[in-house]
């Protein structure tokens, strides 16, 4: 008996270690660029790797085509799996990167916020400039932050998968119950009605961020559950290779993974970031010394986020149908979330006449009618 | 119901491997708990292999032998050595992740090899899979899956009907009586925690080979720790082991299930019962003191022939 109780100790303990997200391999720092008249050295926090697949990658991207734009004058340095649930290894990545020279210091997950946050505001480091990706703190001299109205391309590709579904029935594949992922399963419901008055959104959450086996298994539910067209907001292709297997449709999120094997006769498209676009002007003018703190909400009219492009798997009327509303939307024209919305129990939320703002938006917490968890 | 119980069984696939490879060792005598970084192990080094040979079989005797390495690390220090094995099983969880994520860096996001793939799509058996309801949850499946049928037949003959699984299981229960009757202790340790390895690797195949056909960290994500909590559950017996894998892997998908019928229990809910379930089955056994139900009496004692 005591043995069983050992073992059923430690597996306890072993949980606990799990639970806490606890395999955090050690950090690398690579460098590159070359050492001409001192380079603004730039640090970047990462979350997951930069070979992810998913949302660490898309950051990356961003990361490189600012090194390629800027050539010799920044030198980009990161540290990858960094613990978001741990602000000491968040400050000691950032502390670490310091001393290696860097003068601006960008988290690219939301978690990073609070050291971000406290660093930014302590006089030993108000020579370095912090960015923070997806945060809302930030102060007048050196802390910013920055994301993207990732309901935008979200809505377009309700459209899509909207007029493409015959079951009526689309199936996405959430992380969590949460505001940032609750916008994006309404922008998609809504963008999908608007083709498809009839169309339902089934959600299930996988309570992670990353389980490429259980969002696989949740697609596959969904896909159970007769939905014929999966997306998803959550990081791995599990969903995408899910909805493939079963020769049905799927919209990834983060990369345009239409070239990935396997993936060709499902896949449509993607929203996706380009981190550049945010970047490369905001370091020009760190460089020219002209920076400003800001709280930038990047849209598709600037080319911060956007539709992966259509692949041949969409009918050429979607496309145009696509297409014209994208228009609209990079006119500033045309709002995502316009009154009357009611929520999935019927209940109005935004009456007639109203538009949501960017505040409006970011204090949505229920799903639209059609979508139901 | 019959899509749920289907994806039930693949959802357990890996979780009866690493059961089965857990098992054998514990019955031996020995605790491994470095069943997740053995599957992780296996997961890598059978990617590996299946990617750059485009053979699902090289794909899974590579497999194989690296979780039977991992395992012979543990055999070695452990056996040998004579360290304490809860500490050296933990450490090998945390070798297994780092490996995996070493080898694996540069292959995240690529996939299986058509060739592999096709050999892992689902086969009907003939006339099993005409059975109702039974047939499509278990003879539709994949080779793989019926692999695992087979290996839960083969162990359980092995521990309860051949000379060698008795031997295994006395040095299990009392390894010093089995030294004493002439049976190879440090031999039958040695070969069991290697198999047990193997299997495991196996059953971390399964997740990078045919559940995600794609590598990606961490794909074993805490089923090596299922595995072992369902040892107990199955009181050292893979009939129940084989029973409890698809106990256990329905409940693991149950809760993605229900949501998509509209029906709301919170998947960490859902993610309790097996453990809570395991407790309940160690109190039963323990009181009701089945000799059969109990764990191998030796078990996680290092035995030391000179120090009887």
């Amino acid at each position: 008996m005591k043995k069983v109780l050992l073992v059923l100790a430690v597996l306890l303990l072993a949980l606990v270690v799990v639970a806490c997200g606890g395999n955090k391999a050690a950090s690398d720092t690579t460098s590159s660029g070359t050492e001409a008249s001192e380079p603004l050295t730039i640090g970047f926090i990462y979350i997951g790797t930069t070979t992810d697949g998913g949302y660490t990658q898309a950051q990356h991207e961003g990361t490189v085509a600012l090194q390629e734009h800027f050539g010799d004058k920044v030198n980009c340095i990161w540290k990858e799996e960094v613990d978001d649930t741990n602000k000491q290894a968040t400050t000691d990545a950032a502390l670490e990167m310091i001393d290696q020279g860097a003068k601006v210091i960008i988290g690219t997950s939301y978690g990073f916020m609070d050291a971000l946050d406290e660093l930014a505001n302590n006089p030993d480091y108000a020579e370095v400039d912090f960015l923070h990706f997806s945060g809302n703190k930030m102060n007048d001299t050196n802390f910013g932050n920055y994301f993207g109205a990732m309901e935008e391309p979200r809505y377009l590709s309700g459209i899509v998968a909207g007029s493409m579904t015959k079951s009526n029935k689309l199936g996405y594949v959430a992380a969590f119950p949460y505001t940032e992922v609750q916008i994006g399963i309404n922008a998609f419901t809504l963008g999908a009605q608007s083709v498809n008055p009839d169309v339902e959104v089934k959600v299930v959450y996988i309570n992670s961020w990353y389980d490429p086996a259980n969002e696989k298994a949740a697609a596959e539910s969904l896909l159970d559950a007769g939905c014929d067209i999966i997306t998803q907001h959550a990081d791995t292709t599990g969903p995408q290779l899910a909805a493939a297997a079963a020769g049905k449709y799927c919209i990834g999120y983060n990369l345009d993974n239409s070239a990935v094997e396997g993936l060709d006769k499902a896949f449509l498209t993607a929203p996706v970031w380009h981190h550049e676009v945010f970047l490369i002007p905001t370091v020009q003018a760190i460089l020219d010394g002209t920076w400003k703190p800001e709280s930038y909400y990047g849209t598709m009219k600037d080319g911060y986020i956007g539709l992966a492009p259509l692949t041949a798997n969409v009918p050429d009327e979607v496309k145009a149908k696509v297409e014209e509303v994208q228009q609209k939307i990079e006119a500033g024209e045309f709002p995502i979330f316009v009154g009357p919305i009611k929520d999935n129990t019927g209940a109005e939320k935004v009456p007639e006449g109203t538009t949501l703002d960017r505040a409006g938006i970011w204090s949505i917490d229920y799903l639209v009618q059609g979508a139901s968890e | 119901m019959i899509a749920f119980f289907a994806a039930a069984v693949i959802a357990a696939t890996p979780l009866l491997f690493a059961t089965l490879g857990e098992l054998l060792t514990e019955k031996s005598g020995s605790l491994n708990l470095g069943v997740e970084g053995m599957m992780l192990i296996g997961a890598v080094i059978g990617f590996v292999t299946g990617y750059s040979t485009g053979s699902a079989v090289l794909a899974l005797i590579g497999a194989f032998v690296a979780g039977a390495a991992g395992g012979l690390i543990f055999a070695v220090v452990t056996v040998t050595l004579r360290a304490n094995q809860v500490v050296t099983g933990l450490t090998l969880t945390i070798f297994g992740g780092g490996v995996a994520r070493f080898l694996g860096d540069d292959l995240i996001g690529l996939s299986v090899p058509l060739s592999v793939q096709a050999v892992f799509k689902p086969v009907a058996i003939p006339l099993l899979s005409a059975i109702p309801a039974l047939g499509p949850i278990f003879f539709k499946q994949d080779i793989f899956v019926y692999l695992g049928y087979l290996c839960v037949v083969l162990v359980a003959i092995y521990l309860y009907r051949t000379r060698t699984g008795l031997n295994m299981r006395a040095v299990g229960e009392n390894t010093a009586a089995a030294d004493a009757a002439g049976i190879p202790v440090t031999l039958h340790k040695y070969v069991h925690i290697c198999l047990g390895g193997g299997l495991c690797g196996l059953g971390g195949a399964y997740l990078a080979l045919v559940t995600v056909p794609m590598w990606q960290a961490d794909v074993v994500n805490g089923r090596g720790w299922i595995a072992v909590a369902l040892v107990i559950f199955a009181s050292w017996n893979p009939i129940k082991a084989f029973l409890g894998s698809y106990l256990f892997g329905g409940l693991s998908i149950l809760g993605l299930r229900l949501q998509s019928a509209g029906i709301h229990i919170s998947q960490y809910l859902v993610d309790l019962f097996p453990y809570l379930a395991c407790i309940v089955i160690v109190v039963i056994s323990t009181h009701k003191n089945r000799k059969e139900d109990l764990p191998p009496a030796n078990l996680s004692v290092p035995y030391f022939r000179e120090e009887r």
